[in-house]
């Protein structure tokens, strides 16, 4: 295993990692955007879908530390790059343009703790409930506790906000992704940067749909 | 055309830099940016005052020689030029010139403009040659290359090593100084043998250099002036990742 820990520690190594976890959370993105969805199918459907997620148990328990994993590896590789880049350049520049980096590039480290900071904030909110004791009495109505949490405007505003930096950090993330995996090819690159930037948009839609349609009373 | 140059000066490693500013006049379309440079030394010596200190060989941009940040840009604003190729006639209507160092902290500021480049000597000194003699040549088809492949190759090859790529990133990643002279020998029959060792060695010393992370903007590339592809980072990251899955080595 030593080969494995040497090379995944250099900076190639270190971004590799950053590349499959983020897939990864990419992944449990979708299925969990699909999950709430659900939602506008009406009470039944989203509370069947969290009353059958409970259900499963042990089995909820190992997704959730898997994700708790992935996320502390992209978190903890996202540090340690960072520190590392900045060490790189300790005097800045007086004058420097910038002719191809994008704005979505240069604001990976704000999304992402951005995101860190919402993720947080929502385990709270949904899931632990801790400052939020009203939610406990629904007795697994999670439909209404969405609909009742996001009629409080600041806080679908701030879902809304924190869907689009995340979405702002896809758009870089999902095409760089191919990249640091060694992915490039003139036949597909087109495909692969219209792909990524097209599912980080859709990510974002879907889940700002949610608090959307709540705080403008669409559904009651 | 007038100028009111600001240049970074800097008496040695250790001194702390800072940008002055100097009138300039009646400097011809024609020159290059480093015979601008030169007019504005000899302004300085006929003064007393220290020339500045630049980098510079061939002035033909084949050598990698000079170097500087020139209003934001390394080389300059023209596209795959070099800073001695560029001339004063594409900077018309800029009134005031910033020119400072190639700043990473893997090229440290010998003086002023000049910036010790050795770090990617020693990544070459890593692994990037071929260890056995190749001989003579031999029979042209005794080694068939495709087309594309040595196309591929010979553009990764023209990599001067000038280090405007890490001067360009906002992370001061080396990568596209890398990837180029991985990709080289990656896609030639000759560098084969040794792909994997290759990447490894060049991959760990590039590390220790004090290089930043590729974090995959594109910048080095629009700022190359042999206009090096970022294929060729993808190609490194897929020969690390070969080296560290499929090969043999330990
Ligand atoms: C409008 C958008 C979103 C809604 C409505 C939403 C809704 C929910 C709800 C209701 C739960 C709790 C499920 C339960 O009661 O068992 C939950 C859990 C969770 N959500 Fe979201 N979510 C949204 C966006 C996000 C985003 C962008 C992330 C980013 C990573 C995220 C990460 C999580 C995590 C990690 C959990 C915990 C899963 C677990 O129970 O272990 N959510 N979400
Ligand atoms: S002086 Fe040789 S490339 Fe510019």
């Amino acid at each position: 295993m030593g080969w494995l820990t040497t090379k995944m520690n250099s900076s190639v190594g270190q971004k590799v990692v950053m590349a499959i976890t983020g897939l990864m959370l990419f992944g449990f993105l979708i299925v969990h955007l699909l999950g709430n969805l659900s939602f506008f199918r009406g009470p039944e459907a989203i509370n069947g879908y969290a009353a059958t997620l409970h259900s499963l148990g042990a089995l909820v328990w190992v997704a959730r530390f898997m994700l708790l994993g992935i996320f502390v590896a992209h978190l903890s590789m996202a540090i340690k790059l960072t520190i590392s880049n900045r060490a790189a350049r300790p005097v800045p520049y007086v004058n420097k343009i910038f002719q191809k980096t994008s704005v979505a590039s240069r604001l990976m480290v704000i999304t992402g703790l951005m995101i860190l900071f919402f993720v947080l904030f929502h385990l709270n909110h949904y899931t632990l409930k801790w400052t939020y004791p009203e939610f406990n009495d629904l007795d697994g109505d999670v439909y209404r506790m969405i609909i009742m949490g996001f009629s409080q405007p600041l806080t679908a505003l701030f879902y809304i906000l924190a869907i689009i930096l995340l979405g702002v950090h896809l758009y870089h993330g999902l095409p760089s992704t191919a990249q640091s995996l060694g992915i490039y090819h003139k036949k597909y690159n087109c495909a692969i940067v219209f792909l990524g930037r097209f599912f980080a948009v859709v990510i974002a839609i879907g889940y700002i749909s949610i608090p959307l349609s709540v705080l403008f009373g669409i559904i009651k | 055309m007038d100028f009111k140059v600001h240049v970074w000066r800097q008496k040695n490693r250790n001194s702390q830099g800072k940008m002055v500013t100097y009138e300039l006049a009646n400097i011809s379309e024609e020159m290059s940016f480093l015979e601008m440079l030169d007019v504005l030394n000899e302004q300085l010596i006929g003064r007393n005052e220290e020339p500045i200190a630049f980098d510079h060989d061939c002035r033909e941009g084949i050598c990698g020689a000079c170097s500087a940040v020139i209003n934001g840009v390394p080389h300059g604003p023209e596209h795959g030029t070099t800073t001695c190729q560029l001339h004063m006639r594409s900077l018309k209507g800029v009134r005031e010139l910033f020119v400072e160092p190639f700043r990473s902290r893997a090229f440290p500021i010998i003086k002023d403009l000049v910036v010790d480049r050795s770090a990617f000597d020693r990544i070459i000194s890593a692994g990037g040659y071929v260890s056995v003699n190749a001989g003579s040549a031999q029979d042209a088809n005794n080694l068939p290359v495709p087309k594309e492949a040595a196309d591929k190759s010979f553009d990764a090859a023209t990599c001067i090593g000038c280090g405007a790529c890490v001067a360009a990133c906002k992370n001061a990643s080396a990568m596209l100084f890398v990837s180029a002279k991985i990709s080289q020998l990656a896609l030639l029959p000759q560098g084969d043998p040794e792909r994997d060792r290759r990447v490894s060695k060049m991959v760990k010393q590039m590390d220790e250099e004090g290089f930043g992370n590729c974090t995959n903007t594109y910048e080095c590339e629009a700022a190359c002036p042999k206009e090096i592809s970022v294929e060729n980072i993808a190609r490194l990251n897929c020969e690390f990742l070969r080296s560290t899955f499929i090969s043999n080595e330990e």
